[in-house]
């Protein structure tokens, strides 16, 4: 019986692409998972009110 | 400030360059203002020191007695077109390099390096150091005066990128740039020395000082960063410095209104017989050099650096140059990293940048011991306070009436 695109997927090796907590993409490697980690935290730490000024002075 | 071509082109006293000083007892040290009261110890010890030097008080007790009583005048080298490390004092009868900026016609000020271990700029104020201090003012700076003269002036923009080229960073690592200054001004002096003597002993200060062009480039920083100050609108920070109390920061659009912070400890490495414990916060106008994009900013130019500093790994070192670009508006087109495929250095602190990533601009920095003249105990690399950042970007808002 022909695999599903879902079921193939699932049983294929995973490849993640990790954003923002770095502690999560570590726990992948410890378990031999191809991943790699992009370093991203929301703009000015996520406060709102400095995140619009800096949307308003083009950041 | 890419434009900009800053000069050696002088050595003078420094009420000549700057006429303030001629009237009262000022004293200009580091950073943003500050009172006798909140000034931290190597602060106090080199204030002392350097009343004694220009004849205000016969002693040491005095000196602290007059500072404490308001006999003393203090304000930052930064409202005087000038800049100072660690301590950074300047007063009168001290000797100033003096860069000018030939794209703007600007100049600025620095005094000459003292040399390592007791020296006045992280405290220290006995009597070799204040014997060291007059030799510097009559012998050390007349002579070199009358050389950059003499040659009519040592260009430091392509000096500065070739000793990027030879591993400096031009903050904690000097030494490739100190040699290219003393090969240039050395035919000078030995052209307008009479005394053979006299010359081989300022020839041999100048050669066994490694950080002998930490002040010169300080100036060119100044020399390079003022003629940004004012802009309308501009989020580029103008200038950094720390007074061992206080971090200040300056922004081109908000004009010369300071934005001051607690500042932070260094961390780093220290001579044997000292540990952090012994340490001063952060302090000097010598974060000049991070706003032009050097020292921490050009550390991948500079591996050597991150080890003396207890940064990390040497092959580390591009690391750090490649976070600051996450900060800067652009990058040089003529200080480049040979060993980054000569990646420009980072150059403009744009606030908008350092309060949207949350990335500190960070600092390479000598370590003064936190008591009255004792001196340095390390090197290390301290952040910027984040909270200078957001104030700034908050009045910039203001400025432009953003809410």
């Amino acid at each position: 019986m022909e695999k599903t695109k879902l079921e193939e997927f699932l049983s294929s090796p995973m490849h993640v692409v990790n954003v923002g907590l770095e502690a999560f993409a570590d726990e992948l490697d410890t378990q031999g998972v191809s991943v790699v980690h992009v370093d991203w935290s929301p703009p000015a730490g996520g406060d709102p009110e400095l995140a619009g000024l800096l949307s308003k002075l083009g950041a | 400030m890419l434009n900009a071509d800053p000069v050696l082109v002088d050595v003078v006293p420094a009420h000549e360059a700057i006429p303030a000083l001629r009237d009262g007892r000022k004293i200009l040290h580091a950073g943003p203002p500050i009172d006798w009261d909140r000034m931290c110890g190597p602060l106090r010890g080199a204030i002392a020191g350097i009343a004694v030097f220009e004849g205000w008080a016969s002693g040491l007790d005095e000196a602290m007695s007059m500072a404490g009583d308001g006999a003393l005048e203090f304000h930052p080298n930064h409202h005087f077109d000038a800049v100072g490390p660690m301590t950074g004092m300047t007063t009168r009868g001290q000797p100033v390099m003096v860069v000018e900026n030939r794209a703007y016609g600007n100049r600025a000020y620095c005094t000459i390096n003292e040399g390592l271990g007791k020296v006045m700029r992280f405290g220290g104020n006995d009597r070799e150091v204040l014997k060291r201090l007059e030799w510097l003012r009559d012998v050390a700076g007349p002579l070199l005066g009358v050389a950059l003269r003499e040659c009519g002036g040592i260009p430091l923009k392509s000096l500065m990128a070739r000793g990027l080229s030879m591993g400096d960073e031009m903050h904690q690592r000097n030494v490739a740039c100190s040699c290219l200054l003393l090969r240039e001004i050395g035919p000078c002096l030995a052209r307008t020395s009479e005394n053979v003597t006299v010359l081989a002993d300022l020839m041999s200060f100048l050669g066994g000082n490694d950080q002998l062009f930490l002040n010169v480039g300080m100036a060119a920083g100044k020399a390079i960063m003022d003629p940004v100050r004012g802009i309308e609108s501009s989020s580029i920070v103008t200038a950094m410095c720390r007074n061992g109390t206080d971090f200040g920061v300056r922004v081109s659009g908000t004009g010369d209104t300071w934005f001051i912070a607690p500042v932070e400890m260094p961390e780093g490495l220290y001579f044997p017989g000292f540990t952090e414990a012994d340490s001063n916060p952060d302090i000097g106008d010598s974060t000049i050099l991070e706003t032009i994009g050097l020292g921490a900013f050009a550390m991948g130019a500079a591996p050597a650096v991150a080890g003396f500093v207890g940064a990390g790994a040497p092959s580390q070192a591009g690391n750090f140059t490649r976070s600051m670009g996450e900060i800067a508006f652009s990058e040089s087109p003529v200080w480049t990293i040979p060993a980054m495929d000569h990646l420009g250095v980072p150059t403009g602190i744009d606030i908008r940048r350092v309060v949207e990533t949350g990335i500190a601009p960070t600092i390479n920095t000598g370590i003064a011991h936190k008591e009255p003249g004792i001196g340095q105990i390390g090197a290390g690399v301290v952040k910027a306070p984040m909270g200078c950042f957001v104030q700034a970007l908050r009045a910039l808002a203001d400025e432009l009436g953003v809410s």
